[in-house]
């Protein structure tokens, strides 16, 4: 209980560094509201039918595209990146030497980033239906939260576990970005995929992003149903495992080089 | 005899085929100020990470405040400050908000700003770490490590880079906190700072022991000859009874005694009865760097 209280204590501090770091606010959150306006933007904004008598506007796709892409980058990207700086810096190794559990931290900054996660989600949601009157989740909400939530948690995982292949901070966002750019492109994230052919549709199916994407905007917007996509949060949770126990075994406290 | 803080027996340590220690023991009893030297790649810092719970050692035993630092006991960490010798500290925090940070991992933690004017960082108290200069992040550092109140508090090598009224400052705090009755265990490349801080002395070099005591009596330093300078005339012929130990060159002249006292009295009665000044009069005892240079000097022809 005194731990998880202390995890708790963790996130505002974390929270406090992370809203002081002009970059970090910027890249994290103004970044996919970014991306929401230029797709708006190149591939319009208008009526689809999608069942008799029933039009929402293309938006309404963009947005949990881009919430999507907002979960990966506030977990997967700013965990990854800043726990590489944390670590150069010596920030971590004096972690490890202090009282504070290994778990309280690593719970800590996997809850900063899961709440940064939802608010992105919530502004980008927001920001969708105001500005371009996309049509926003009602009875599939329930299935839209949960998948955000579990999508966050899993990219957090992996973000943590990324870190113990990143050589030193100044090459962090270049292997964060080799690793998640290729995905996001091949998994319905940034483009739509009509019948993919065999080795990107493969790729797709293997590694967390597209599921992740497809649970989303399945939840997001559905026309029937609750939206649950479980074999998709299944393998999204199969990767979070993963990750978990990559990240436990093979985790760095101190600079690499 | 008080009881012991660090205990360290036969430690060794490997990195793949350089063996960093080969066999290293000693006590630290405790509230004795400790310092551990030697010069850089003998194994300092691989002892001291062992013993602040960073390393594993390859054998030996070591046991620090009761405990095995390899077990990561908590309760351990809680009564352990430490100080490394790269700091890192989020930037963006205030300095009040990083000491208030680390005291909530501790039990019982000392006053926030209690710990911030021990330091002499009052008047920075609500900048971020950002703001501040090397030697005040140093001194957050020490901050930090005082947070949990600790018996025992590693520093290593904690005054580097601080201009000299910042490290007398340090040095007042750190003998403050002796006096409190903490343990501390200090590595550092200033002798000035061991000699004046720390109660007892061992110096390690290529992984071993090879000199061990305090400051004062380190490999017999108060047995070793004290030395005495001075210039004068080359026309003048000093008395029979320091004649024997004279060195001279040019009219400089080096005196080596065992008797400092009665040498001296030789030398100035006689200089006063003939009526001649000694330029540059200088009495020297080896300092404790000239034991240390001696105790850690390369064998001649060792492959460096």
């Amino acid at each position: 209980m005194r731990d998880l209280k202390l995890a708790l204590r963790q996130v505002w501090y974390i929270n406090n560094a992370f809203v002081r770091n002009p970059a970090s606010l910027f890249f994290t959150l103004v970044f996919p509201l970014m991306f929401l306006v230029i797709f708006t933007v190149i591939f319009g904004n208008g009526h689809v039918l999608i069942a008799p008598g029933k039009t929402v506007r293309v938006a309404t796709f963009y947005v949990p595209s881009i919430a999507a892409f907002s979960v990966i980058t506030a977990c997967y990207t700013n965990i990854a990146i800043s726990l590489s700086f944390s670590r150069d810096s010596g920030a971590l190794k004096r972690i490890h030497g202090s009282p504070l559990p290994v778990w309280s931290y690593m719970l800590a900054r996997i809850l900063h980033a899961v709440s940064i996660a939802i608010l992105l989600v919530v502004i980008c949601a927001v920001f969708g239906a105001v500005l371009y009157g996309a049509t926003l989740p009602t009875t599939t909400l329930p299935a839209f939260a949960l998948t955000v939530v579990v999508g966050a948690a899993v990219f957090s995982a992996l973000g943590v576990a990324v870190t113990a292949v990143i050589p030193n901070a100044d090459a962090s966002p270049a292997v964060v970005n080799a690793t998640i750019l290729p995905l996001l492109f091949i998994s319905n994230v940034f483009i739509p995929l009509q019948n993919p052919s065999g080795w990107i549709d493969v790729l797709g199916k293997i590694f967390p992003v597209r599921h992740f994407a497809d649970a989303l905007i399945g939840s997001f917007f559905q026309l029937s149903g609750a939206g649950l996509h479980t074999n998709d949060l299944l393998v999204l949770g199969a990767w979070g495992v993963a990750g978990l126990v990559l990240g436990v075994r093979f985790f760095q406290w101190e600079p690499r080089t | 005899m008080a009881a012991t803080a660090v205990e360290v027996e036969d430690l060794r340590k490997s990195y793949g085929a350089v063996q960093a220690l080969r066999g290293v023991s000693f006590t630290v009893a405790e509230g004795e100020v400790f310092a551990l030297l030697g010069p850089n790649g003998a194994g300092k810092t691989s002892t001291v990470e062992i013993l602040e719970g960073f390393r594993r050692r390859d054998g030996g035993r070591a046991s620090v405040l009761g405990f095995d630092p390899a077990s990561g006991s908590r309760r351990l960490k809680e009564q352990m400050g430490i100080v490394l010798q790269t700091s890192g500290v989020d930037p963006y925090l205030t300095v009040a908000e990083t000491v208030d940070m680390f005291r909530g991992y501790y039990p019982k933690p000392r006053p926030r700003d209690e710990v911030i004017r021990l330091v002499g960082l009052q008047d920075k108290r609500d900048s971020r770490v950002t703001k501040l200069s090397g030697g005040q992040r140093r001194r957050l550092d020490v901050a930090i490590a005082l947070a949990g109140d600790p018996q025992l508090l590693f520093l290593d090598e904690p005054t580097t880079g601080f201009d000299p009224g910042a490290r007398r400052n340090a040095w007042e705090v750190i003998k403050g906190l002796a006096g409190l009755g903490k343990t501390i265990f200090l590595t550092s490349h200033s002798m000035d700072e061991v000699q004046y801080l720390a109660d007892r002395v061992v110096i390690i070099a290529a992984g071993k022991v090879v000199a061990e005591g305090t400051p004062d009596t380190l490999a017999g330093r108060q047995h070793a000859s004290t030395v005495v300078r001075f210039r004068m005339p080359a026309s003048v012929t000093l008395p029979e009874a320091i004649r024997g130990s004279a060195r001279l060159e040019g009219n400089a002249v080096e005196l080596e005694t065992k008797d400092p006292t009665r040498t001296l009295y030789e030398l100035t009665s006689w200089a006063v009865q003939a009526g001649i000044a000694l330029e540059g009069l200088q009495v020297t005892r080896p300092s404790l760097e000239d034991i240390y240079l001696e105790i850690t000097k390369e064998p001649e022809g060792a492959p460096a």
